[in-house]
Formats: C-alpha cells, structure tokens, sequence
C-alpha cells in the first residue's frame, strides 16, 4: 500500500512546478514581518480587533504570495484564528482593510467572500453530521439553480446541474479516500475523516485561496501523511494555501512561507527555515521576554 | 360504559377538521422548526394572519371572498419580514421571544376596541364565507344530508371543508417533501445544524432563513383560511397561545423534519385527545372520592385530559425522541 512507505521529506522529494515556482517568488522576499510579496492574492493593512481592554490581533501588514503554501503559527492565543475569522468575515476588526485578488474585501458578508473564492475550514471541523457525506459535498457548489427555492420544485431545472455536482463530489471523495463513506452521514466518520470531508467540501466551490485552521488538529499520524500529500496537491492544482497549524513538522514539511503571529503581532516571517533559526520566534514559544513586548523596538 | 362510542368519536377527530387544519399549520411550522431549525412559537400569528384575511374581504372590503387567498398570503408574508428581519441575525433564542410575542400582539390587536371597525373585536368577523359553502352545494353537496360509510357519516357541509382542507394538506405535503428533496432543502437542513458552516460555503444564511420562515408562515396562513371558512366565523381568541404549542405538540408528536410526521402527528394529537376526553368522561360517572377527599369529578376532566397527554408527551421524548415517523439516525448525531 502507498501510504505505508516511509514519507519523503523535504530534501527528497523531487518539487513539483508549481511548488519550484512558489519557491523562487519568494527566494527574493526579505524575511522580515510585513514583507511585500511579487503577487500577493491577499493582502491585509493595519487590521486590529479589540475585544474590550484586549487587542486580540493587531496587524501592522502581511501578504501571502499567490500560488503559495503559507503557514500562520504562534503560541496559543496569539491571534491566529481570530486573524482567520477577521479576514474571512466571520468577525468585524476594529480597523483595517485587506485585498483579495486585487479588490477590497472589508465589510463583505462571509458568504459573499467565499463567493469570490475565498474558502476556510475550522479548527473545530464543522462537518453537517445529520447530512450524509455525499450531500455534505454537495452542498459546498455554488451557483446552483436548485437552491432557489423557486426552482426547488421543479426538478427538470436542477437535475442536471445536480447530476454534474455529484460527478465532481464523487471525485473529490475518491481523491481524498472517503468514497467508500459516501453514503453514510457524516457523523459516522472519524475524526480525522471529518477534517478530510471538510476540506473535501472547501474545495466544491472551487476556490481560488483555502485557509485551513488547524487541519492537523486530532488526526493520527498515518492520517497526517495523506493529508499533508493533499495540502500539496492544492498548490499544485493552481491554489493558495494559508494554514494555521501547530505541527511544526508538518509546518517545515510543506510550507513555502512562514508567518508567525504573538500577543495578535505578526513577529516575523520568511522561509521555514529562516524561522526555524529567528531568535524571536524561539522566544515566543519558550517565553524567554517574559512580560515584555516580543517586538523590540516597542516601547 | 360505552368503549365503542369513544373510540368511535376518536376516530372522527383522527381524520376530522380539527386534525385537518392543525396538520396544514404543521407543516408549515415543520419547513420553519423541522427543516430550518427555526424556533416559531407564533405559528397561531401567522394562522391569524390567513383568517382575518379571508374574514375581512366581504364583511369589512366588501370584496369577494377568494381575495382572501392572496390577502392573507400577504398579511403573513409581511408578518414573516417583520419578525424575522430584526431576529434572523441573532441567536435562535431571539427569534423564539420575538415569534411567541409577535403572535400575541396580533391576537391582542385584532381583538381590540381600537381596531373593532377592521377587525370585528372581540366577537371576530363573519358572513364571509357563504361563496365559499356555496361551491360546496354546486358540487351536488346537500349541507344538511349525510353522506358516507360504516362510522364515517358526515354533512354535506363538514364533507365539503374535509374535502378542501385535507386537500391543502396533501398539496402542501407534496409541496414540501419535493422542495427538501431539492438543493434548497439540502441548505435548509445544513443550515438547521450549523450556520457558519454553511457561510463559509458562500451560502446567504440569512436570505435562506426569512425564505424558510416566510414560507412557513405562508402554509400556516392556509390553516387560519381553513379554520375561517369553516367555521363560517373567525375569533380572535381561537388564535392564542395554546393553538401554536397543539400545533408543536402534534408536530413533535409526529416527528420533526418528516413530512409524513408532520401530517399524522395533528391527527394522532387529536385523535388521542378525544380518545383520553371520551374515556374519563366514561370513567368518571360520578366523583372519584377518597375518604372526603374529591379526588376527580367530571368538571375537571378538561385539564386532566391535557395533562395525561403531556405525561404521554414526556413518555415519549424519553423513549422515542425522534418522534413516531422521525429519523433516528438523524436524531443520533450530536453536532459537536
């Protein structure tokens, strides 16, 4: 079986062409937090979310090179997932505005984002358990004429389209190795199987930018393997990967861009490697500047 | 003591009148707290809605009567926008406090002196519906002759509102079941466990949720035309707090997000209901005493009977939550 092999790691394994290409973008980029990108597909400007007294999240600029697999990492409650739900607008900053593909996104509805190609997952998976998982998939097209609850009871007007969806759900479910669970619900799968589901779902609507929030989280090892293999495939099927993970091995494994965020700060950025070697990451991890601002030059 | 007669009678209410608008309001209630997991506890507004509609076409627009199709449609169609518009966006809970008080403003407002010239006040509205009756007897349906088999002997005139209510159920019916085959209902249901889910599909939650509510107030709106011209009459006091919580009763009764509960759990509701009635009634001759103690006698058999059906009720939320038709696999899943 091929995913009992020994995984390649980084050094091994031959890059594919869009992986190379990703690479050399951001050969040139200096690795200092805030850096402009060649061609960024999402760009953020001075976005802060307060919730009270607390600044949550408090980004002076970042960008994710189109093409690219971006990680987003930091300690717990540095403000990665609210960073995700800001730009994804689940949640309103406070200030601050942020391009996708070249137009402004601030204060458009989250469904009008996705719209536009902009797809997240969920830290906690948010699989529909009492759906099964071939309705789940579904459900993640957009533009179908039978959601319109006008159309709804005229089957003649959807069946076809409907027809088509399956074709591509059934797919997708191949791909990610869930076809056998078609047409169980979902709340039948496994952990691990429900973040595949849900990213198998992303995927539906064809998006141009997926954002997983912690798409390791509660999966087992041999999972994990498959998953990175499909984290990769996104890229070079032509998309951008942003994630938030705390595996660091799957970080340095994959990513091609490194951000890293602390007390809602981006800290620094730059390739894997260049971050496995910064000073301050390792501080924010380990808390070496207790109390203090992780940024220098703060006062 | 007359074990015929009872269960006799409770067999007429299982597919009689009452049954037959409850399960159009049902339904109805079904797309909103079934499908869409709305909370409506104002479905008895919406009925309202219908039936004040219908009411005042002849004796307060001097209009025909059929106008009152489309005037409740838009009675409880703006009735729809303006409970959901506010709440849509918030919580459940809010769209359950709003509905239950949207309801009784309605039932407050059109029994009222104020309003008596559009709303008839306290003694409701009538003389409306005689067109209505009318068909009836142009069918070849004489209003005081009987017709029927075995128990079911009914009036021309009961025959003809069984004819057209039990219609609307079995449109509506088919109405709904065809649009949760649909991609539509497939948003609705995903909606119904978890919202943001769905945004992040790209799918307007809220345009989904007024769509579900309206549509559902719509359906409940045919139960209030049913009731109205039915009855000949409409009383504000028909449309109170009770009607909406029977109508959840035998909808729960039946199970959530199955058409088929929908429609059956009313006639069970009320089929147990005068089964329960008919038998204390039998039972309870003379007072039931102990000692000097008056434990139960025959006035009080009103409240006990509601009170054995929701021991029945409680029963059955233990032993059988999905309902008697529901799925219960899709009861079994949690969502995390």
């Amino acid at each position: 079986m091929k995913d009992a092999e020994p995984p390649p790691t980084a050094e091994q394994r031959e890059l594919t062409e869009p992986a190379r290409r990703a690479r050399a973008a951001l050969a040139d980029v200096a690795p200092v937090p805030g850096a402009a990108k060649p061609d960024p597909i999402l760009a953020a400007v001075e976005i802060r979310r307060n919730f009270g007294g607390i600044v949550a999240v408090d980004v002076a600029r970042v960008e994710v090179q189109r093409g690219s697999i971006t990680a987003l990492i930091g300690p717990n409650g540095a403000g990665k997932t609210t960073f995700f739900n800001l730009i994804t607008g689940f949640d309103k900053p406070s200030t601050g505005t942020w391009t996708f593909d070249g137009a402004p996104m601030g204060g458009l509805a989250p469904h009008r984002m996705a719209a536009r190609g902009m797809v997240r997952t969920f830290q906690l998976t948010k699989s529909l358990t009492k759906l099964p998982v071939i309705e789940n998939m579904k459900l993640g097209a957009t533009g179908q004429k039978g959601e319109k609850w006008w159309n709804g009871l005229f089957p003649a007007r959807w069946k076809a389209q409907e027809a088509e969806i399956e074709a591509r759900a059934d797919d997708l479910l191949r791909r990610f190795k869930l076809d056998h669970m078609r047409d169980e619900y979902a709340g039948a799968l496994s952990g691990g199987q429900r973040k595949l589901l849900e990213m198998a779902r992303a995927l539906m609507t064809d998006p141009t930018l997926v954002m997983l929030d912690e798409p390791m989280a509660g999966v087992n090892p041999a999972l994990k393997q498959s998953l990175n293999q499909h984290v990769r495939g996104l890229r070079d099927d032509g998309m951008t990967v942003l994630f938030v993970e705390h595996d660091m091995d799957m970080v340095h494994d994959i990513s091609d861009w490194v951000i890293v965020m602390a007390e809602g700060q981006v800290i620094a950025e730059g390739t894997p490697d260049d971050i496995s070697s910064n000073t301050a990451v390792i501080d924010a991890y380990l808390g070496a500047h207790q109390g203090r601002s992780l940024l220098e030059d703060e006062v | 003591m007359d074990i015929g007669a009872v269960l006799e009678n409770a067999i007429l209410q299982f597919v009689g009148f009452n049954a037959c608008y409850y399960a159009i309001a049902a339904i109805g209630l079904n797309v909103q707290f079934g499908y869409a997991g709305l909370v409506n506890f104002g479905q008895a507004g919406f009925m309202a809605a219908g039936a004040y509609g219908v009411g005042q076409t002849v004796s307060i627009f001097g209009i025909s009567v059929w106008w009152g199709i489309a005037i409740g449609i838009g009675y409880s169609v703006f009735l729809g926008l303006l409970m959901g518009a506010p709440t849509l966006r918030l919580r459940a809970d809010y769209l359950a406090i709003v509905t239950i008080a949207s309801a009784e403003i309605v039932r407050l407002v059109v029994r009222s002196v104020k309003f008596r010239d559009q709303f008839g006040g306290t003694d409701g509205l009538k003389n409306f519906a005689q067109k209505f009756q009318q068909v009836g007897i142009d069918l070849g349906l004489q209003p005081a002759k009987d017709y029927g088999f075995w128990i079911f002997q009914f009036s021309g005139r009961t025959l003809w509102n069984l004819i057209v209510g039990w219609s609307f159920v079995a449109i509506f019916g088919v109405i709904v079941w065809s649009l949760m085959k649909s991609p539509w209902g497939r948003v609705l249901k995903a909606i119904r466990e978890d919202e943001d889910a769905v945004r992040s599909l790209g799918k307007n939650v809220y345009s989904y949720k007024m769509q579900a509510l309206v549509l559902g107030g719509v359906i409940g709106s045919f139960a209030g035309m049913m009731l109205a011209l039915g009855n000949a009459n409409v009383q504000p006091d028909n449309f109170s707090r009770d009607l909406t919580f029977f109508v959840l009763t035998g909808l729960v009764l039946g199970g959530v997000a199955k058409v088929t509960g929908s429609i059956i759990g009313p006639m069970l509701f009320w089929g147990v209901y005068a089964f329960l009635d008919g038998l204390l009634r039998e039972l309870v001759d003379k007072p039931v005493r102990i000692g000097d103690f008056t434990l139960l006698q025959s006035t009080d058999i009103g409240v006990v009977v509601f009170m054995v059906m929701g021991a029945l009720m409680v029963l059955l939320m233990v032993y059988r939550p999905q309902g008697l038709f529901g799925n219960r696999k899709e009861m079994a899943f949690e969502g995390r």
